[in-house]
């Protein structure tokens, strides 16, 4: 019993140092796509990811990094579950995943918007993601896309640097 | 173990390894989710469900992605193709869950490459041409509320699938529909030749909405959230004028044929093929 609980910490530690594929500065729990690992008494090592988009296309990269990670460490029964529900969140993006984030000059998501019906607002006035760099909240949104489903393109008009902004969601 | 490499990873453990980057083998949308269909959820009905969902969402990402090298700004290129991206990937949820739920066990590629038009069930408007930008800021509009409204209610639908499926979708639909609303009033507020083309793409979706509304019963929401976005774009309201026939039922344009054509090319003229 002990060993197996040592061991489903150790898996976990494993599982949660691995990087993701598109926001490399962030480990997988980091970004709160790891939702579980477990070892059940057959050694097999169940890990469970949540996709951040649909259509995000590094699941499978994802899910073949956790494997192979499990692998090497010597749990040769991996099995990898996704997981739909809840839905991601980034309010799920942890502490220090928010600091990593703005060390490398990407803004972090705010508070996420609460569930139920989804006003739409037509005001121009959606409020300013301060900048990762020099902290001013003189910036304004280039896109409401960027080169991954989860961001959006910024720029402050103090420091004059674009920079990219983990959408809320 | 000896690869690092994520493709050596992936086409490891599948019979045939030399087809992973086509087919699905390597990457099932639904991979280690529970697939039972609950007792009292009729699966015949919740497979047709999730088609008709489905094709709404593949035939308009084929659409969005039409606008790569297209649209006005590389911005805007970036935004559609994501928007796009958005809805291929609750297409592929969707047509995973219908595969299962109809007892086929078809995979998503069966449903996305190996129908022909009569077979689709999308929304007639998810299937228009491309048109010019303002039309598809308003397709979007249209489409992208129509869809967040509907998905609003499956959340609380009895398949945990297709309820889970919905929840993801919410937070995507929301955001998509308030791109195009700001674009919508952004243009409709703007010059004298925006203006114009924003009425004459109102104009142009109209006699479609009725479509919508037999489908999914959610007319006042999108009826609420056109008007919001009309007034403040100083543009009429949509005049319903509702055509005969339904994509619904199979019965299309002369431009969905076309739009499989080239999306289902290669994968019919080389089953199986890899690149």
């Amino acid at each position: 019993m002990v060993t197996a609980l040592l061991d489903t910490a150790r898996a976990r530690r494993v599982a949660e140092r691995v990087p993701d594929p598109e926001l490399p500065m962030l480990t997988l729990a980091d970004l709160g796509v790891l939702r579980g690992v477990e070892v059940g008494a057959d050694g097999t090592v169940v890990a469970s990811l949540t996709p951040t988009y649909s259509g995000c296309p590094a699941m499978a990269e994802m899910r073949a990094d956790v494997a192979a990670r499990l692998r090497e460490a010597g749990y040769e029964r991996v099995e990898i579950r996704t997981v739909l529900d809840p839905p991601w969140t980034s309010d799920w993006i942890t502490e220090s995943g928010r600091r990593k984030l703005t060390e490398h000059g990407i803004a972090p998501p705010g508070p996420a918007p609460r569930g139920g019906p989804v006003p739409l607002v037509l005001s121009p006035t959606r409020p300013a993601v301060p900048c990762p760099r020099c902290g001013s909240a003189d910036t304004e949104e280039t896109s409401r896309f960027a080169a991954t489903s989860c961001k959006a393109l910024w720029r402050c008009r103090a420091c004059r640097e674009p920079f990219e902004y983990v959408k809320e969601i | 173990m000896s690869d690092d490499h994520v493709y050596l990873t992936l086409a490891e453990g599948h019979e045939d390894d030399t087809r992973w980057a086509y087919g699905t083998g390597f990457e099932d949308p639904l991979h280690g989710v529970d697939t039972t269909v609950p007792e009292g959820v009729d699966a015949a009905e919740l497979a047709a469900d999730c088609v008709a969902l489905a094709d709404d969402a593949l035939i308009s990402a084929q659409r969005l992605a039409e606008w790569v090298t297209r649209a006005p700004e590389l911005e805007e290129e970036v935004a559609l193709a994501n928007i796009g991206l958005d809805l291929l990937g609750q297409a592929r949820l969707l047509y995973t869950r219908a595969g299962q739920a109809d007892g086929t066990g078809r995979d998503e590629d069966a449903y996305a490459y190996l129908r022909d038009a009569a077979d689709f069930r999308n929304v007639v408007l998810a299937e228009l041409p491309r048109g010019d930008f303002a039309f598809a800021v308003v397709r979007l509009l249209v489409l992208s509320t129509w869809r967040l409204a509907h998905f609003q209610r499956l959340v609380d639908h009895p398949d945990p699938v297709l309820a889970a499926v919905a929840a993801k979708g919410v937070k995507e639909l929301a955001y998509h529909r308030q791109y195009a609303a700001d674009w919508a009033v952004r243009l409709g507020d703007g010059t004298e030749e925006s203006h114009r083309r924003m009425r004459a793409a109102l104009d142009e979706v109209a006699p479609y909405l009725g479509e919508l509304h037999t489908a999914y019963d959610v007319r006042d929401e999108v009826a609420d959230v056109l008007r919001q976005v009309t007034d403040a774009a100083g543009l009429a309201m949509p005049v319903y004028r509702p055509l005969p026939g339904s994509g619904r039922a199979g019965e299309h344009t002369e431009h969905l044929a076309p739009l499989l054509t080239e999306l289902q090319g290669v994968a019919r003229a080389y089953p199986g093929a890899t690149w």
